[in-house]
């Protein structure tokens, strides 16, 4: 820090490596590094001498073993017999399933709090501040056993919904809520469907290109399209009509109650669901304390700017204010995703099979390797965590104030 | 001019007219609703809306909050005297206050000593939030705090805490006897002064010098050990996250990037992992043969968590100040220390404070965490013994709820305060 330069003295003494400002920053981190290879050096042998009176080595040789246990919940094949890696693997993918529909759900429910609180409504506005601050003063585990406790024990049995007078119903006929998951229909893919996807994906296509050109005929002859109707019909219109002239390739495969449980259609975990909510409603509350300062923090001058360039309110949220909220909110909003997905290994709580339940909970207890599955399991979250960073660092990069 | 007009004007009015009142609908409360409930049609939708929304709120949760049965045995009395009334069974509060409190391990008859600290602890955090209702002289008390409580809590001869004070006490000694010298000199001397009376007093014979009743760790539990994880991590992390953020800060290569591996990767995993490791991966680290406490391992690892986001949290107020505050530590001459002690801290640690206390609630609700590795805390103890009971299996909602009101209560405290402290420490002009 200091720049003075001493005076040059003649020969190099030993007191100089503590007094001279010059050598004085080299002996410290010397004993800096020492220290923390001493430290690392008496765990390791520490380690060496613990596994070597108990008989074991660090090995990774068990992830290629037959895992010997049942996941309830798989995206990909696997049973009792794959291996301790294909479980794991099984695990990273339910990590992700969680993470990804929590992100999205937090995102919508954060903007949507976020906006409200805002809003000129004082019943609205003091109603969402009651929602985040009751959900960001309350561990997040609190809530996910609550939601779990409303999945499991709250919800009827299957068995409410049978006989002549069940106590249940299904929401819409097709949509069935008990303590063993929520049944849903699932769609059946018949032949023409991969053709009905195509269409839908050219309708997407279609609809960047029409805005494209109404962007382009604006700028140049300053003629103005609608936009919205005609984005709604181009997304929906071709893939409704070549449904009906395919004949209908894709259906619906509801949920039935056969014997004791509901057959047929996809069921999702209570488990999931708990998580999923959980975390969504959780992390809303502090993104919608983000869209908030996010909002506020563009000066009012900008907006009034905007109007009184003849610009319409909603013209002036999305072409003034959105633009540069958005660079306040994007970066926190990143670190909650982060968030999002660490917390999502408190899955453990109910029982969910993400990968802390796999990986770090039962092949950890099966195999007794617990120093290399705690391993296994910290670099796959900090894997993810240092991607998230480096994207999040893209991002700022891109979005900083461009200043000429 | 006037004169003209005398004629042609049949009446001028010579005083003011008394103010009208406004019209009905300008007025008090109803002006307030046109103007804040029903400005416009969507308005007013929305404001409908949330009447609905907190009319099946409230009719849900009153008759079953008001109509609560708070002394019964079992859950089957309550439901027996609710006899098919909406209501909760609060009963369970009262019968297991304890156990939710301390866990159910703590010798009931000593309850008294982890109370006595808990209130101590007002008086002890008092000064320490409020510099200017309390006078300076309480802050001895809040020094001794920590010593005391321990001995309150944990019990045992009354020389360990005294010791371990007085270990404090000679490593301040050295410091202040070397620090106008030099601050490293005065800092290290005092570091290894401490450890070395510590060292030599642990060869004492103290056993059963004023001794209370030994509680194991493993016998905490219930809110208590929220509480002692809480505050303990807190106020650990708090001077190690301060070295951190000046370690990463640093223009030393090596010392800069052992803090950002150490910083990165503690934020890159969830403390569910940290934990793991502090139940079953820690012990191979530790020489053969120690039994180290499950209670002091997690302490270890929050704390080393909850520094890395301090560290985060101060590295943002030591950027946030201008160059010039740097500047003009070194143009006074000032060494490194004595520019980071007077003049960069003071004012980095006042911009950083909403974001401790923002890691100081996110850690106190991930006290929590440890019920995962079977500790058994507030959700523990709920999870595990009391809902597992057969006299209590099924009261899921007053118990869950008894715990996010304690967590929210708390919680919601600590950052109300923080917000009042930014308001006090404001001391530029706006």
């Amino acid at each position: 820090m200091t720049t003075l330069s001493d005076p040059p003295g003649g020969s190099f003494r030993l007191s100089m490596l503590l007094n001279d400002t010059r050598y004085r920053s080299y002996t410290f981190q010397f004993i800096a590094l020492v220290i923390v290879l001493g430290i690392f050096g008496y765990l390791g042998s520490n380690l060496m001498a613990n596994l070597r009176a108990a008989g074991l080595n660090i090995s990774y040789g068990f992830l290629g073993e037959s895992s010997n246990y049942d996941i309830n919940q798989t995206l990909i094949d696997y049973n009792s017999r794959s291996t301790h890696w294909r479980a794991a693997l099984v695990g990273v993918l339910n990590t992700m399933l969680v993470a990804l529909l929590a992100c999205v759900t937090a995102t919508i429910i954060g903007v949507i709090a976020g906006v409200l609180r805002l809003s000129p409504n004082w019943l609205v506005r003091k109603l969402m501040a009651g929602y985040v601050e009751a959900f960001r003063n309350v561990p997040v585990l609190i809530w996910i056993i609550i939601i779990f406790t409303i999945m499991t024990a709250v919800l009827p049995a299957p068995s409410a919904y049978r006989g002549e007078d069940p106590t249940a119903s299904m929401l819409f006929g097709a949509i069935a809520f008990t303590n063993r998951g929520l049944y849903l229909p699932a769609p059946v893919w018949g032949p023409g469907s991969l053709f009905l996807g195509l269409v839908f994906l050219a309708s997407i296509i279609g609809v960047f290109a029409y805005r494209r050109y109404a962007k382009k005929l604006l700028f140049d002859t300053g003629k103005l399209l609608p936009m919205g109707w005609p984005s709604l019909a181009i997304l929906i219109l071709p893939t409704l009509l070549f449904y009906f002239i395919l004949g209908r390739p894709i259906t619906l495969d509801y949920p039935a109650l056969a014997g004791f449980n509901f057959q047929g259609g996809t069921q999702i975990l209570g488990s999931l669901i708990a998580l999923w909510w959980a975390l969504a409603i959780y992390t809303g509350a502090f993104i919608a304390e983000n869209v908030r300062a996010g909002i506020q923090s563009v000066s009012k001058g900008q907006a009034e700017a905007a109007a009184s360039l003849g610009m319409r309110p909603r013209r002036i949220m999305n072409l003034v204010v959105l633009p540069q909220a958005l660079r306040v909110i994007i970066p926190p909003l990143i670190s909650n995703y982060l968030n999002i997905t660490k917390n999502s290994s408190l899955a453990i709580a109910v029982g969910y099979m993400d990968i802390t339940g796999t990986l770090g909970g039962i092949t950890l207890n099966q195999t007794g390797r617990a120093i290399e599955c705690i391993l296994l399991l910290m670099a796959f979250y900090l894997a993810i965590s240092l991607a998230i960073s480096a994207l999040m660092n893209v991002y700022n990069n891109a979005m900083q104030l461009k200043e000429r | 001019m006037s004169d003209t007009h005398q004629q042609s004007i049949g009446y001028v009015r010579d005083s003011m007219l008394p103010e009208a009142t406004p019209p009905l609908g300008e007025v008090g409360a109803i002006r307030w609703m046109r103007a804040n409930l029903f400005s416009s049609i969507a308005n007013g939708a929305l404001t409908l809306a949330s009447l609905f929304v907190l009319y099946h709120l409230i009719s849900g949760v009153l008759p079953w909050a008001l109509n609560g049965v708070w002394d019964a045995p079992s859950i089957r009395a309550c439901r027996e005297i609710l006899d098919g009334n909406t209501g909760g069974c609060f009963a369970v509060l009262t019968e297991r206050w304890n156990q939710l409190l301390f866990g159910f391990q703590y010798p009931s008859e000593i309850y008294w000593r982890p109370t006595l600290a808990f209130v101590l602890l007002f008086v002890a955090i008092a000064p320490v939030l409020f510099r200017k209702v309390f006078p300076l002289r309480m802050l001895v008390f809040s020094a001794l705090y920590p010593f005391i409580a321990y001995y309150l809590i944990w019990g045992g001869s009354i020389l360990i805490p005294v010791f371990a004070l007085l270990g404090f006490v000679a490593g301040y000694l050295v410091y202040s006897r070397f620090v106008a010298q030099s601050f490293a000199a005065g800092f290290f001397g005092g570091i290894l002064a401490a450890f070395v009376f510590w060292y030599v007093t642990g060869f004492l014979p103290i056993e059963g010098v004023l001794a209370l009743q030994v509680v194991e760790s493993r016998n905490m539990g219930g809110f208590m050990l929220n509480l002692i994880l809480g505050t303990v991590c807190v106020s650990l992390s708090i001077p190690f996250g301060i070295a951190l953020a000046l370690g990463r800060q640093s223009d030393m290569p090596i010392i800069k990037w052992i803090c950002i591996l150490f910083i990165e990767f503690i934020r890159g995993v969830p403390l569910i992992t940290l934990l793991f490791v502090a139940n079953v991966v820690l012990a191979y680290f530790l020489p053969p043969g120690t039994n180290f406490d499950l209670i002091l391992r997690v302490i270890i690892m929050i704390t080393m968590f909850a520094s890395a986001y301090i560290a985060e949290v101060i590295r943002g107020g030591l950027a946030a100040l201008p160059k010039g505050q740097y500047e003009a530590g070194d143009s006074l001459g000032l060494d490194y220390a004595q520019s980071m002690r007077l003049i960069i801290l003071p004012q980095a640690l006042k911009i950083s404070i909403p974001g401790i206390v923002n890691v100081s609630v996110g850690l106190f609700k991930d006290t929590t965490l440890v019920s995962v590795i079977s500790m058994f805390d507030l959700v523990g103890m709920i999870r595990g013994p009391i809902l597992a009971s057969t006299d209590w299996n099924g009261v899921y909602w007053e118990l869950l709820g008894f715990a996010a009101v304690l967590f929210f209560i708390v919680c919601y405290g600590i950052s109300q305060y923080s917000q009042w402290l930014e308001r006090q420490l404001q001391t530029d002009h706006r």
